[in-house]
């Protein structure tokens, strides 16, 4: 093979990584143990960071990327696609996974943002990005930014998918709005959701993103995930819902399964069967306003 | 003339793009994710996404036999990089292949490139962590090569490919499945 023929790291190659993990689940883990247990669950991803989003809220302090050797020791332990969290704005902790060669960057509101104007300039990368919204216009301007998948932020590390639906139903109905919009229409929505014009024009086309949609933050059982993917959503991230649970092998077999059959009650329900405890959680709306990490990133 | 109905398996990966291509070709699509849902069906498309999340999908369903079955029952098999992992001699040894997973490397390696089909016409392959097709069988034919490597293969009524057709505008590849 010579190097004239291919091109690395187009927008195509970038998105369609995300295409292939539709329909998956992407599961949060510390360790390459952990890794495994993902991996043999059926989990089409793993993430990789220090402490899942319950102990970052737990412990406080300020949460930054993983050590790399962390990192390294899952993906010499999976053959999955092994994704690392940066900071919102942190392009030097994204420079540190890129030549880490993780195969995907989150760009995460779960991290303690570096830069309070400024997202990372995502178009400057060969990995691929994933990054958080509450809504479209939140999506559209990551893309515009270079980010190649797009997941609801929920709130991490509650165990409570309220605002997880919040923000897939709010990011699907801004959809639904664009596609009836007509030129002149659309040149004020685009003001309105301060994004780029043409990014608006190409959703009110299409009826959809032009990247993948995955929802994240408070997934913790196999109806939540089939909740999500019901109300739209082309896959699931669990962050400490399965190993913050009692059993965490079976539960995340069982979210993957579930992620699939999600249409067919019978089978979410036979998922749903025996799995022990569900991880400790936390109503969001009980949090203090400091606490919520959805409003970081803007 | 009953119209065709073509399944893709749906467990994970990319099989809405695949559904989106054959709608887009006027044929109508079913996503499979149990062994009844094979019934009826003219075509079968194994598209990409993670190969072991499939494999065990497989297994959980019990669909093994089920899409063995299929193969051998003649009708036509379409396969895209995860798909063609499926079917090599160390999954469900369909066809008569070898292929080696993330063979390019991890996803920074990802490429698009000048795929040549057979009749020297050209099309533009999108390799996401792709395979390498290692060893090519006896009764197995080359029918695209990226240089000098084989991107696709043709056994009886299999077609396989190490990229993926359903990313791109160009429709050559499923019209030729469907044809």
């Amino acid at each position: 093979m010579t190097d004239e023929l291919t091109r690395e790291a187009t927008f195509a190659v970038k998105t369609g990584m995300a295409e292939m993990l539709r329909g998956g689940v992407i599961m949060d883990v510390v360790d390459a143990e952990q890794a495994k247990i993902a991996e043999a669950a059926g989990a089409s991803a793993v993430m990789a960071l220090e402490r899942v989003p319950s102990d970052i809220r737990r412990d406080g302090g300020v949460a930054r990327m993983s050590a790399p050797e962390m990192i390294r020791g899952i993906q010499e332990s999976v053959t999955i696609p092994v994704m690392a969290k940066a900071r919102i704005g942190h392009f030097a902790e994204a420079q540190v996974l890129e030549a880490l060669e993780v195969d995907y960057v989150d760009e995460s509101e779960v991290l303690t943002p570096a830069d309070e104007v400024n997202h990372i300039d995502k178009w400057d990368f060969k990995v691929p990005f994933v990054c958080g919204a509450t809504n479209l216009g939140e999506a559209l301007r990551r893309i515009g930014e270079g980010a190649a998948m797009i997941r609801s932020k929920g709130e991490a590390g509650t165990g409570d998918v309220v605002e997880a639906v919040r923000h897939i139903r709010q990011i699907r109905g801004d959809i639904k709005k664009l596609t009836v919009l007509d030129e002149s229409e659309l040149a004020a929505a685009a003001k309105e959701l301060r994004a780029p014009l043409e990014i608006v024009r190409e959703v009110a086309l299409s009826g959809s993103l032009p990247v993948v949609l995955f929802v994240a933050g408070g997934i913790a059982t196999p109806a939540d995930a089939a909740l999500m993917m019901q109300l739209g959503a082309e896959g699931v991230f669990v962050g400490s819902g399965i190993f913050k649970s009692s059993d965490p092998e079976k539960r995340a077999a069982a979210v993957v399964e579930a992620t699939t059959h999600f249409a067919d009650p019978e089978r979410v329900l036979a998922a749903s069967e025996g799995l022990g405890a569900a991880m400790d959680s936390l109503e969001s709306r009980k949090l203090d306003e400091s606490e919520l990490l959805a409003g970081r990133g803007w | 003339m009953k119209l065709p109905l073509v399944g893709v398996l749906a467990l994970q990966g990319g099989f809405s793009n695949h559904l989106a291509k054959l709608q887009e070709l006027g044929v109508a699509g079913r996503e499979v994710r149990t062994p009844a849902d094979l019934d009826g069906l003219d075509a079968l498309v194994l598209p990409g996404g993670e190969s072991t999340t499939m494999t065990l999908g497989i297994e959980r369903e019990v669909l093994t036999g089920p899409i063995v079955d299929f193969v051998q029952s003649g009708r036509p098999v379409l396969a895209t990089c995860a798909g063609t992992i499926l079917l090599d001699d160390s999954h469900l040894n369909i066809v008569d292949i070898t292929c080696e997973r993330n063979a390019y490397g991890r996803q920074t390696h990802s490429f698009e490139g000048e795929v040549t089909l057979a009749g020297n016409r050209p099309f533009a392959g999108v390799f996401i962590r792709a395979p390498k097709i290692v060893r090519v069988g006896n009764d197995v034919e080359v029918i695209a090569t990226l240089g000098d490597e084989p991107v696709g293969v043709r056994s009886g009524a299999v077609t396989a490919y190490t990229f993926h057709p359903e990313l791109t505008k160009d429709t050559t590849i499923h019209e030729e499945f469907i044809k």
